[in-house]
């Protein structure tokens, strides 16, 4: 009994000794940081696993999208539709038809050659095979025909500007059918980096694939490095830790960075409108004048300035300035709280009694406190709700429509089409707005422009939601980084251009 | 003594059965759907459902929690809904992160308590004594994340000595892992070591007044050997239950500390996965943290017997 007790004791030993040993092996690591070749950037949101097609959020595709996959195109930094795998394209003149030429001498990073089939598996497959709800824009793909290897056609059912779009996004990644089988673990790209070590919890370490049609990119291997904590990422590079931080999520600290000669500060726009959503199948949400008022009511300019240190654009409407039919309607509803008492007795409104929940990240929880003072202000009662984020907010906001005013940054490009979408949160339904929508898709991209400009002054003119503010991109870098962008345009972290100096 | 051990195992694996049941039961009535987070905004309901299914979700909660106990019987943790990997090797991954850091704090809570612990009781009535208890007083009231916010700014940002943060595994790099390690140690030891000083200091106070210190004394040694020969072996048997509770402590402790410096322990692994509502991942972290203060509380009570020749008897 002893004996064996004895060695029970001296295996238990050994097992702990190699968990300890090896311990965070595959969890965790510091990068080889200030390495020659190595480059390392810090960001927020870790990706839970390398499958985009089955995990939403933009995590992955900010790591991997144009790195590791490539599409047939790709969004530049001006936010314009820039040829990749496809050398040339052309579209019919009913707009249906898309005729892709590919770069030839294109291989994946397991050696398999990109060829047309690849485009028709690619496409395909997102109908058949993907999950995230993303996916829908791909229905208007009536089918791909191999016409060579090199000739790629695309035949859609009805004409669709957002297709070609959507293409420049993770949807039009390009797979090849061998790489497929462990895409949760086992990301194969025709991109200029693969990924060579993944420690869970810490870090991604991105290699140059040796087998990229392209220049070799500038830095040989870059590691992403993830840091939930907001501090913790600026001490990494103040620190030396990090040699880039992606986006800066806590605008106080950005002045440290301004007055510290070692970097440089890039402030651009990003995608992410900052929503205070009114619940419009509610009452007394349901009534034009009572969104007005709260839109009059609420001061965007102190809101800016307390939620997020005056950093970010007021944009009045669902469109961020890098898209094409922007325009500022940021002006339509000046802060003026008598014009909101008016507008609400007009309505027969007073005393009323609003549950504003919201997200509990930062940004939002700071811009509900000032929502909710400034509504005080103009005898709106409103009673502040925070909801775990994504879990609790999604369940009981977005899905079960359970709000009457939330807080929640849209980051998706492009999303104003939400405001088509009746059964969407907002409960938003104008038939002008889904006639526009579709007119816009459909027709030229001079109509498109027109129409789409018009689908943003009517959101503002409806007072749809208020815009509170765009968030900014917030980029620290070390001088001899080059070649960031300083707009996030795409979902991508895009790292193909960087350099040093 | 087999009888006792019997008990012991008995109580363990109780324990271990209602901590899982609880925890099951918790996350079962959390809001919050592990499917709706994969999928994100925008998801259909037909895909919800297929997804729920895909998971598993859609089955009685007793079957959920049954399939999930009989895995766990056989070493099988399950399959993560969100990383798509077993949880079983992960879970030895992050576990080894979060008892390096333990161990490193315990140590470092060590190394500071026994000796100032030892001072302040022998000087009690002198001012440096005094000095030493006003600073552990001062130690206990410090969080142990501030502690971390703290020298890392001091250490890691000011003077850069240490990183700031990150972990490399020491079969990796066995010098830049002591380095990532200093800092969190120290956060964490710091704390535990002023509440230790503090016990230790009143556990040598009751000592010093026994009797046999009093005759050792006598015989004409001085007060340290005396204390070293006779006092601290008896002194230890209250420090070590305290010792034993402050593990429990430490492990909790270890998930802030994971935070601020960014180390893939436990902690970090389990906010990470309440956050997406990963259940079963979060399940398994769960029972393993329950499964290791058990496992500390039964070493405590064997470690009473080698101090104590007295407790052997009963």
């Amino acid at each position: 009994m002893q004996a064996l007790l004895w060695m029970r004791a001296r295996w238990i030993a050994a097992t702990l000794t190699t968990v300890l040993l090896l311990s965070g092996c595959s969890a965790g690591s510091t990068a080889t940081v200030g390495g020659e070749d190595a480059l390392a950037v810090g960001f927020t949101a870790e990706p839970q696993n390398f499958d985009f097609t089955s995990t939403d959020g933009a995590a992955i595709p900010q790591a991997l999208l144009y790195n590791v996959y490539e599409g047939l195109v790709k969004l530049d930094a001006n936010g314009e539709i820039a040829p990749l795998l496809a050398e040339s394209w052309t579209l019919s003149d009913d707009r249906t038809v898309y005729d892709f030429r590919l770069r030839t001498g294109v291989r994946f990073s397991n050696g398999a050659p990109f060829t047309a089939e690849d485009v028709k598996f690619s496409i395909e497959r997102v109908q058949t095979d993907w999950t995230i709800s993303l996916k829908s824009t791909m229905d208007v793909v009536d089918r791909v025909d191999v016409v060579s290897p090199s000739h790629a056609r695309v035949v859609l059912r009805e004409p669709s500007n957002s297709w070609l779009f959507a293409m420049t996004t993770r949807l039009g990644a390009m797979f090849d059918p061998s790489g497929v089988d462990d895409l949760a673990n086992r990301p194969i790209g025709t991109g200029p980096y693969q990924v060579s070590d993944r420690r869970r919890g810490d870090s991604i370490v991105l290699s140059a694939n040796s087998r990229y049609w392209g220049a070799r990119p500038a830095y040989p291997t870059v590691v992403l490095k993830y840091y939930r904590d907001a501090t913790a990422l600026n001490n990494a590079l103040l620190s030396n830790g990090i040699d880039v931080i992606s986006g800066v999520t806590a605008p106080d600290s950005v002045p440290q960075f301004e007055a510290d000669t070692r970097f440089d500060v890039l402030q651009g726009t990003t995608n992410g409108e900052v929503v205070l959503a009114f619940n419009g199948n509610r009452a007394p949400l349901d009534d034009v004048r009572v969104r007005r008022a709260l839109t009059y009511a609420v001061d965007r300019e102190a809101l800016l300035a307390a939620a997020w240190g005056g950093r970010g654009n007021l944009i009045g409407s669902m469109v961020p300035p890098t898209d094409p039919w922007f325009e500022d309607h940021s002006g339509a509803y000046p802060h003026d709280p008598e014009r909101a008492k008016q507008l609400l007795s007009e309505a027969g409104q007073q005393n009323l009694n609003l549950r504003l929940r919201v997200a509990n990240l930062p940004y939002a929880i700071s811009a509900a406190q000032v929502v909710a003072s400034d509504l005080d202000r103009v005898g709106v009662n409103v009673t502040i709700e925070p909801l775990d984020f994504p879990a609790v907010w999604l369940q009981q906001v977005f899905t079960d429509h359970d709000y009457d005013l939330s807080i929640v940054q849209h980051v998706e490009p492009r999303d104003i089409t939400t405001f088509g979408d009746p059964e969407y949160y907002w409960g938003y339904d104008s038939p002008r707005v889904r006639e526009l929508l579709d007119r816009a898709d459909t027709g030229t991209p001079e109509q498109q422009l027109a129409d789409m400009r018009e689908v943003a002054k009517t959101l503002s003119d409806d007072a749809a939601a208020d815009w509170l503010f765009l968030f900014p991109n917030i980029i620290v870098a070390k001088k001899e980084v080059t070649g960031l962008v300083r707009n996030q345009v795409s979902e991508s972290f895009d790292l193909t251009g960087l350099g040093r100096r | 003594m087999a009888l006792a051990l019997g008990r012991k195992v008995l109580v363990l694996v109780a324990s271990v059965f209602v901590a899982s049941l609880v925890v099951f039961a918790f996350l079962a009535v959390l809001p919050g759907d592990p499917a709706q987070v994969a999928l994100g905004l925008n998801a259909t309901p037909e895909l919800l459902a297929r997804t729920r299914a895909e998971f598993g979700l859609d089955r009685p909660l007793v079957t959920q929690y049954l399939d999930w106990m009989g895995g766990v019987l056989t070493g099988d943790f399950g399959t993560s809904y969100v990383t798509r990997e077993a949880i079983g090797p992960q879970l030895l991954d992050r576990l080894g992160v979060t008892l390096w850091l333990v161990g490193a704090g315990m140590l470092v809570a060590l190394l500071i308590a026994m000796p100032l612990g030892t001072i302040a009781a022998v000087r009690h009535r002198k001012p440096s004594g005094a000095a030493v208890s006003a600073l552990s007083q001062l130690g206990v009231a410090v969080p142990a994340f501030l502690a971390g916010i703290i020298l890392v700014q001091i250490f890691a940002v000011r003077l850069g000595w240490l990183p700031s943060g990150g972990w490399t595994p020491p079969v990796r790099d066995p010098v830049e892992w002591l380095r990532g390690l200093i800092l969190p140690a120290l956060s964490l030891g710091l704390v535990q070591g002023a509440v230790l000083t503090r016990y230790v200091r009143t556990a040598v106070l009751d000592v010093q007044s026994e009797d046999y210190i009093r005759t050792a004394r006598s015989k004409g040694l001085r007060p340290y050997p005396a204390l070293v020969r006779h006092g601290l072996r008896n002194a230890a048997v209250p420090v070590l239950t305290v010792l034993g509770l402050q593990l429990a402590t430490l492990l909790v402790g270890a998930v802030v500390i994971e935070r601020v410096f960014v180390l893939p322990g436990l902690g970090s692994m389990l906010l990470d996965a309440v956050a997406a509502r990963d259940l079963l991942t979060v399940q398994g972290i769960v029972l393993v943290l329950v499964v290791a203060v058990l496992i500390v509380n039964f070493v405590v009570d064997a470690l009473y017997t080698v101090l104590d020749p007295r407790l052997r008897r009963s």
